[in-house]
């Protein structure tokens, strides 16, 4: 199952192509179900209701439009990672270097706000100090990329999946037993109980404006297509057809699992909130004992006393470690093939050299991953997810369907439309209220909203037509004559086939 | 520079793809109803966040006299309408498009 001694690049990096569509559904899934998900939109449910499906349905709709317009060209372009596809018809140095710095930025934030979760929880579980547990995750994970590859990671994914579901099921099952399988008498009971009463059935403080709202909707809609170990998934399964059914199971396992979350948070407001042995005293109101993302761990205690606890806590454990594993696997991707075997050798390596580096760029990531993890233990993990996602739509994202749709694109027009997003989304993050004046303690925060997306992923789109369109050299023009036969292939898939027959 | 031996590799085989009226029909067909759905999606998507900025009100309305708001069958209904649309676009991709697609890869054989 991956641990040979002997690897290919294409067994490392994409499982050698051979994932079903079924299969590759399910470990996209199980991608995207990280324990974030599960404890930290069953929490926001918990802690104000309705707000929480804002954010499922965010999440969620991203899903159709990455199928109708970049699945399959995806498939069909590229062969290991998304700058193969960005960087199909321009020059592969300055594309590549911006598609890898895109992408290590968006995967070691995404990464940060996966080990923070994870040193929490299982300090909470297991009662090993935070750093300990920090250290735990991150040496897990290098030995599983390392050892295993993509095809350890997929199947680490898909079985965790599985049980992630089921686990989640049996909950929701149990508390919609409670009240008889009708909503309105868990609903009913949870109004009763929460302390904002009738405002955790409506819209309330979670969006407060309306240009955070849409810049939200943007954020969560589109972030998701500009994930490095998202798009990845894409190279392993054989062909256009299981890329296009692995998104449709995904998203079908994906909406099921959010509705499931969300049943879970109204529940732990009835059975949870009411219960003093899993309320923190000395906080009052609805705090929980371990801290505010505990809820559905202790509804699994509720539901299923001592056996499932645990049951769920092992799932939310594995749950961690393939998430990171699957992000340390882009990141080090990002490293080894896109600036190392196509920048720095300039496609003068060997497949076990580009591989060799890959495993060094996990262990290192690995470390990167630990120190955050730790420097940023009391940081917002919502806050920091969401950042990720700003600039996934705000970098990746545009350069990313500019290469696919637009004949005009030129090498100039993506870098310098790619950075402008990048630039932009990390700086206005920076100069938001979230860092500006609660971390870095300034009066007024200088960009005045919460995410950024609603004004750099424009901006980059612009920044790619403009630059592209002002761009005059002959190179451009070399590189507008092959959008016809970039786009036969993305079409038809005729010369890809080959790219992962095994 | 891009990946050039693909390119030349399939040099005549482009050709007879390009002049091919499937390969147009094809992509023509599969973009409409590509774009049409995203705007579907989109539509839908940026109705309730329209709702949630503007019309947190009326998603606060009772649905029938009880605790439970219109607010939850609509957004239970973006989810329902995200897995549907996936089905609707794989099911035509799978059959309609990737037949046309054999053929087309056929002929330029």
């Amino acid at each position: 199952m991956g641990l040979q001694a002997e690897q290919t690049a294409a067994d490392f990096y994409t499982a050698g192509g051979g994932i079903t569509g079924f299969q590759n559904g399910m470990a996209i899934a199980g991608d995207y179900m990280s324990a974030a998900s599960f404890l930290g939109i069953s929490a926001l449910v918990y802690g104000s209701g309705f707000d929480g499906l804002i954010f499922s349905v965010g999440w969620l709709v991203g899903w159709p439009i990455i199928l109708f317009l970049i699945a399959e060209r995806l498939r069909n372009l590229g062969k290991f990672t998304f700058a193969d596809v960005a960087s199909y018809r321009l020059a592969q140095g300055p594309v590549r270097v911006f598609a890898a710095s895109g992408a290590l930025i968006v995967v070691i934030f995404y990464l940060i706000g996966q080990m923070v979760g994870a040193g929490q929880l299982i300090k909470l579980l297991f009662g090993l100090d935070y750093i300990i547990a920090v250290i735990v995750v991150g040496a897990l994970m290098m030995v599983y990329v390392t050892f295993g590859g993509m095809t350890a990671t997929t199947w680490v994914q898909i079985i965790k999946a599985c049980l992630l579901l089921g686990g989640a099921t049996f909950i929701a099952l149990g508390v919609m037993s409670h009240f008889g399988f009708s909503f309105e008498a868990l609903f009913a009971k949870a109004v009763e109980i929460h302390p904002k009463k009738l405002a955790i059935m409506a819209p309330g403080s979670l969006v407060t404006n309306p240009v955070d709202a849409i810049s939200l909707g943007l954020t969560l809609m589109f972030g998701t297509a500009g994930l490095p170990h998202i798009l990845m998934r894409f190279f392993t399964v054989p062909n256009a057809k299981e890329a296009r059914k692995s998104v449709f199971y995904a998203t079908g396992f994906i909406g099921y699992f959010y509705i499931l979350t969300f049943i879970i948070g109204f529940g732990a407001i009835t059975l949870v909130a009411t219960d003093p042995q899993y309320l923190d005293v000395a906080k009052g109101g609805l705090a929980l004992k371990g801290g505010g993302n505990m809820p559905a761990i202790w509804l699994a205690h509720a539901i299923g006393g001592d056996l499932f606890l645990g049951f769920i806590s092992a799932v939310a454990f594995a749950t961690i470690l393939a998430v990171v594993s699957g992000l340390t696997l882009a990141g080090a991707s990002a490293i080894s093939h896109d600036l190392y075997a196509n920048v720095i050798a300039r496609g003068r390596t060997t497949e076990g050299s580009e591989v060799m580096v890959s495993k060094i760029a996990s262990l290192g990531l690995g470390v990167i991953a630990v120190i955050l993890g730790i420097i940023f233990e009391k940081q917002n993990v919502a806050f920091i997810v969401a950042l990720t996602f700003s600039i996934a739509a705000s970098a990746t994202f545009p350069v990313l369907v500019m290469a696919m749709f637009s004949k005009s694109l030129t090498t100039k027009g993506a870098v310098i439309g790619g950075y402008i997003g990048l630039v932009g989304s990390v700086g206005c993050v920076i100069l938001s209220k979230v860092v500006w004046v609660s971390s870095f303690h300034f009066a007024e925060p200088i960009f005045p909203f919460v995410y950024p997306t609603l004004f750099t992923m424009p901006a980059a789109f612009f920044g790619c037509w403009l630059f592209s369109k002002l761009d005059t050299s002959a190179q451009a023009d070399a590189e507008r004559a092959q959008y016809d036969a970039m786009a036969i292939r993305s079409e038809t898939g005729l010369g890809a086939e080959g790219a992962a027959a095994h | 520079m891009a990946q050039a031996p693909n390119v030349n590799i399939h040099a005549a085989a482009h050709v007879k793809i390009a002049n091919n009226p499937k390969f147009k029909e094809l992509v023509s067909k599969r973009r409409a109803f590509a774009w049409l759905l995203s705007a579907i999606m989109l539509s839908i998507y940026a109705g309730f966040i329209l709702l949630i900025a503007y019309g947190k009100a009326f998603l606060g309305t009772s649905l029938s006299g009880g605790v439970t708001t219109v607010g939850f069958p609509i957004g239970v209904g973006v989810i329902l309408s995200a897995i549907v649309l996936t089905g609707i676009y794989v099911r035509r991709a799978n059959t309609e498009f990737d037949e046309l697609n054999r053929q087309i890869l056929e002929e330029a054989r």
